[in-house]
């Protein structure tokens, strides 16, 4: 087996904690941007929170949008660059939180645009504060305490609300172990797909770790993925629909 | 052809251990080496390493590369 990370991504060290997840959802969209010969026509919106430090450690061009509004801009890139792949970078802060309205409004139009959101349960550059995503009785800076779910409300589910929606291609992965990298790689690959033949919205929901954020070792919050994480979060692909359908 | 063999990059490694807890073969270490950015680096022991790719495939910071 030859394996190599794509030269789009290791030209420079990245500014990621150690054991973020960050930096494997990167190399996975590398590698498939590299595999479909798409590394020179990709274009990637990024968030203002963890996932813009990819902004100098990736080589794709790449657009800064107002935080919790990448996927709008992603979506007014791909109606003047039509034959560019077009793709939203985001954390569920951005996506779940305060870009809710864009990402429900992208999915409700079905645009045609890749969404790759990374989920790790809390918000992770203002410190790692309780997010919607945030699994009752977990504890973050601002619920010392644990969630209160009667409160806060259960983890938002992106499925669950995309459920009476048809979008292009919905699907869940986790970047926990070797196997379900692979799956999460075969996933983004398909939404590339997807999106490359113009069947709409298409995003994928990657359960990470955060290490710093959680106060683990990184070993423990990627074993923390599979054990508290994934019960809330299924994985696999849930919707798949083709244009027009 | 020769033997495939495994090559790492040790400045920039971050010492997460995500390759030391996910190799099949328990090939990888923590070194006593510290590297540029103050973080204790890994080594593989060669003669135990397969080549099968797991470490490739879970480190965050793409020390590795087998060629």
């Amino acid at each position: 087996m030859k394996v190599k990370a794509p030269e789009t991504v290791t030209f420079t060290q990245s500014g990621f904690c150690p054991g973020c997840g960050h930096g494997l959802a990167v190399r996975l969209i590398a590698e498939v941007a590299e595999e479909l010969g798409l590394s020179e026509k990709l274009l990637t919106v990024v968030d203002v929170a963890c996932g813009s430090l990819n902004i100098d450690s990736w080589r794709f061009d790449t657009i800064m949008a107002a935080h919790g509004r990448p996927i709008v801009t992603a979506i007014g890139a791909k109606r003047v660059r039509k034959e560019n792949p077009v793709l939203a970078y985001v954390g569920d802060g951005a996506a779940y939180s305060i870009g809710m309205a864009e990402t429900m409004h992208a999915a409700i139009r079905n645009d045609n645009v890749i969404t790759i959101v990374i989920n790790n349960s809390l918000f992770g550059m203002t410190g790692g504060q309780c997010a919607p995503t945030s699994l009752p009785g977990q504890r973050t800076t601002s619920t010392p305490y644990g969630k209160d779910a009667a409160k806060a409300g259960m983890p938002f589910n992106v499925v669950d609300a995309f459920s009476g929606l048809k979008i292009g291609y919905l699907a869940r992965a986790a970047l926990c172990d070797v196997a379900n990298m692979n799956k999460a790689k075969q996933y983004i690959k398909k939404a590339f797909e997807k999106h490359m033949a113009g069947d709409g919205f298409c995003l994928v929901e990657l359960l990470s770790a955060c290490p710093t954020n959680l106060n683990m070792a990184p070993v423990a919050s990627m074993e923390r993925i599979k054990t508290d994480m994934m019960p809330y979060f299924p994985i696999g692909e849930f919707q798949e629909h083709k244009k027009g359908e | 052809m020769d033997k495939e063999k495994i090559y790492t990059d040790t400045n920039r490694c971050k010492g997460c251990g995500y390759c030391i807890h996910f190799c099949p073969k328990d090939a990888i270490s923590v070194s006593a080496i510290v590297n540029d950015k103050g973080y204790n680096v890994i080594q593989v022991d060669e003669e135990k390493c397969i080549c099968c790719g797991s470490c490739y495939r879970v480190c965050p910071d793409y020390v590795f590369e087998i060629r």
